[in-house]
């Protein structure tokens, strides 16, 4: 299918997101989608799907004209959205969500579920997936639930897939299968729609790449014509220099915390590691190996059978976030819409919560005091926003964790653990997260940088500590690490 | 993104966006017109002292609903706690307690009975709506079982001690510079909320318990402790409120305040209070009380048949809430 999109224009209220926006779609390829968070890729997107209407524009599906009223509409043309937000039942079973809305009945409205479990299980092995039919999406990893919305899109006759961001939860082996799936479709003659943030991956599985920036097109190249730097300058519209900011003026001090024998059952054993005051440790793992585990017991979230934690030399009890927080703990958590931010209230909400000590005298809470530290926290971190109102709904990805570093950064943590910090956030926010990070570590912070992003690891860190199946297989230093030497401690094997 | 036009698109609010802000406000307002237009006597003075004092009782325990459902729960068991924890100050005061000790016990067991529900929500991990049925049920038995199903009556009468008489009076008849001390309760005790819950780390977490728990949890807000506070601070209003019908009444009734949860539950509803917790304002609830009592007042003046009452009651919540969800 062949779809062509030409100068499409799109508001909302008095915010224009599409200004001449366009794409072009050929038969049976593998297109990159590519733009900063708000650069109109997901609009676009939608605009094709029927999710949102076109204020002007010309949309071609095969040469003919087409104005989508909804999904289901696009769906039956062949057109299937898989979206970042995973849109499933928890309640019900991975079946039940497959066929939801389609079921195969036996005629007046009675389910025909051995059909529908035959026809399910055929999808699954195609993908390569393996994932028990009958078992309730609640009880699946967020990595699972994503294959299941994939096999959903594959459950309708696609002929065109759109995913945005579909390996942002996905282990490795998960992605390997996706990978494989998109391109044995691509041979049938399906086009995919591929919209990421990871360079990697645009380079291992695109044809084509086009490029968004400001809701307007830029550019449309052959993979094969273009390098990284390339995509990086036209979606920025300016050169970002280094990928990773440079550390310096960072003195390394002494040892901040230890940990020593931490055992959870099964999920870790006899970890041991310390961070000293300025260093970036970083974590790397598999998914699954139990790297945010760890974390959150030593934030106190997680009750662990056995080990100590010292802080400064001394052993901590904690037993809650308030005891982490008290000992000099600051956690970003891995799942910032759901862990890390009150999203219907405005950042001055969300960075008051975590310093209400600081702004309160006696339990009232005071304005001037508020103002202060919500005015620094947003110069500061350069958080694009209208004023501290600003609810975190509507804020992109990247200044909804720039809210989540300023709440934790005025507590003043000792200790900054970091989980996922640049998860689902665009190349120039990345960047300036980075910076953040370093300015903290020369300050003194002691950072645990945890990440599924190699690159990250080996930029940002001083120190790579590589977790496989709950075991710490190896501490090595940064200056003599490369990804083959993670790649290999975090699949269980040895240097 | 264009930066300038985002901030202009969200600094400019609409219109529309006030209506949604103080629409039970401007209900109230409409109401109060359309009501005064057709009844002479609804806007007299006295008609409206009146009816401040009506809105007193379903207004002080709806200051309490308000904070369980910010923190994302619901409290059923206040009509309950106010006829259990109203027959134990009636018994005491009939036990030749003195009637003022009687009273702060009485506001006492109110607090502890909301605790046992913020318990059960809590260490319990039952759904708020189950926890506070099971406590209603039981709060409701227990306030029969202490009087044997029999209201206790005469209480003012066995009073002996002067003072006493006076202040177990002055609860629910006094008044002050004319204005009946119930009404004045009213409003002391909205400043008191609106206070705590704008103005105090308290109403901070209580806001961010209700608007996600996990996230608030993180930054050190400890949960259990918030919600177990909530629902005492509810199990109190209702056994205020408890203390001053049976003033106004003297006597208790174990049947006392049945069916109070609801209308307090419509209340916070009318005044936009999102039942899923973390959004609304106490500004709400007390239009959304104002507007229940200028329905029930102006209804009863007009004369319009009590069963003909709840549907126009029924009518007036649902559009209330209906113009509310604009988001």
């Amino acid at each position: 299918m062949k779809i062509e999109m030409k100068g499409i224009n799109k508001s909302f209220g008095s915010n224009q997101v599409l200004k001449d926006a366009g794409f072009l779609l050929e038969d049976g390829e593998v297109h990159a989608l590519m733009g900063e968070n708000g650069a109109g890729k997901s609009t676009l997107m939608k605009i094709l799907t029927g999710v949102y209407t076109r204020d002007s524009g010309t949309v071609l599906v095969d040469g003919q004209e087409v104005i989508y009223k909804s999904p289901q509409e696009a769906e039956k043309a062949g057109i299937v959205f898989i979206y970042q937000e995973l849109n499933v039942l928890f309640d019900l079973t991975v079946e039940e969500n497959l066929f939801m809305g389609k079921e195969i009945t036996k005629g007046f409205g009675i389910c025909d579920r051995k059909a529908m479990r035959a026809k399910a299980q055929e999808v699954m092995d195609r993908m390569g997936v393996n994932i028990p039919i009958n078992a309730v999406m609640s009880d699946l990893s967020v990595g699972q639930q994503q294959m299941v919305e994939i096999c959903k899109a594959l459950m309708v006759d696609a002929k065109v897939l759109i995913m945005d961001e579909p390996t942002a939860a996905l282990t490795q082996s998960e992605t390997e299968g996706l990978f494989r799936l998109i391109k044995s479709l691509r041979e049938k003659g399906v086009s995919i729609v591929y919209i990421s943030h990871r360079m990697e991956e645009i380079f291992e599985l695109c044809d084509r790449i086009t490029i968004l920036r400001d809701g307007t097109y830029v550019d449309t190249k052959y993979i094969k014509d273009i390098n990284m730097d390339d995509i990086v300058r036209m979606m920025i519209g300016r050169e970002i220099g280094e990928r990773y900011p440079k550390r310096e003026g960072i003195t390394i001090g002494d040892e901040v915390i230890r940990v020593e024998g931490l055992t959870k059952g099964k999920t870790f054993r006899d970890v041991n590691f310390s961070v000293k005051a300025g260093e970036v440790l970083g974590v790397s793992g598999l998914m699954g190996a139990g790297r945010t585990e760890i974390m959150q017991a030593i934030f106190g979230n997680l009750p662990y059978d056995s080990g100590k934690v010292y802080i400064g030399g001394k052993e901590v009890r904690i037993k809650n976030a308030r005891d982490a927080i008290n000992a000099g703990i600051g956690f970003i958590t891995e799942d910032r819409k759901t862990e890390g931010l009150l999203l219907e209230k405005s950042i001055s909400d969300n960075i008051v919560l975590a310093n209400l000590d600081k702004v309160s005298d006696k339990g009232v809470v005071k304005k001037n005091k508020v103002n202060d530290i919500v005015k620094k926290g947003i110069e500061e971190f350069r958080i694009k926003c209208f004023g501290p109102q600003h609810e975190c709904n509507n804020l992109s990805g990247g200044n909804q964790q720039k809210v989540v570093f300023a709440k934790w950064v005025y507590t003043d943590p000792k200790i900054l653990i970091l989980d996922e910090p640049t998860r689902g956030v665009d190349i120039g926010a990345k960047k300036e997260i980075y910076s953040v990070i370093n300015d903290l570590a020369a300050k003194g912070v002691a950072i645990i940088l945890v990440s599924s992003e190699l690159p990250e690891v080996l930029g940002m860190s001083d120190r790579i500590m590589v977790v496989h199946e709950g075991h710490i297989t190896g501490i090595i230093d940064a200056a003599e690490a490369d990804q083959e030497k993670v790649m290999t401690l975090a699949t269980g094997g040895t240097l | 993104m264009g930066n300038t036009t985002t901030t202009t698109a969200l600094n400019k609010k609409s219109w529309t966006s006030y209506i949604g802000e103080y629409g039970a406000f401007i209900a109230l307002i409409l109401l109060v017109v359309v009501i005064s237009v057709i009844s002479p006597e609804f806007r007299t003075a006295g008609n409206f002292l009146n009816l401040l004092r009506q809105a007193t009782f379903n207004g002080l325990i709806a200051f309490g609903m308000t904070c369980v459902i910010l923190s994302d729960g619901i409290d059923l068991s206040v009509g309950s706690t106010l006829a259990l924890s109203a027959v134990i100050c009636a018994k005491l005061i009939m036990s030749g307690v003195p009637a003022i000790l009687a009273m702060i016990i009485s506001l006492i067991s109110g607090m502890f009975l909301g605790v046992v529900s913020g318990l059960l929500v809590t260490k319990g991990k039952l759904q708020p709506f189950i926890a506070t049925l099971i406590t209603m049920t039981a709060y409701r038995g227990l306030a029969l079982i202490l009087t044997d199903g029999k209201p206790i009556s005469n209480i003012a009468k066995s009073i002996e001690d002067r003072g006493n008489q006076f202040a177990f009076k002055l609860i629910g008849k006094g008044n002050f510079c004319n204005v009946p001390i119930p009404a004045i309760l009213l409003v002391f005790a909205l400043i008191v909320f609106f206070f705590v819950l704008n103005k105090t780390t308290f109403g901070r977490k209580v806001y961010a318990t209700g608007s996600n728990a996990k996230c608030a949890k993180l930054v050190g807000v400890n949960i259990t402790k918030t919600k177990i506070i909530v629902y005492a601070i509810s199990g109190f209003m209702a056994a205020l409120t408890g203390l001053i019908l049976i003033s106004r009444l003297d006597s208790a009734q174990p049947t006392l305040g049945e069916g109070y949860e609801l209308d307090a539950i419509a209340a916070v509803a009318l005044g936009g209070t999102s039942m899923s917790g973390g959004r609304g304002k106490i500004t709400g609830t007390i239009a959304g009380v104002l507007i229940i009592a200028v329905l029930n007042n102006g209804m009863n003046l007009l004369e319009v048949s009590t069963y003909y009452q709840d549907v126009i009651k029924a009518v007036v919540i649902l559009v209330a809430v209906l113009s509310d969800r604009k988001r």
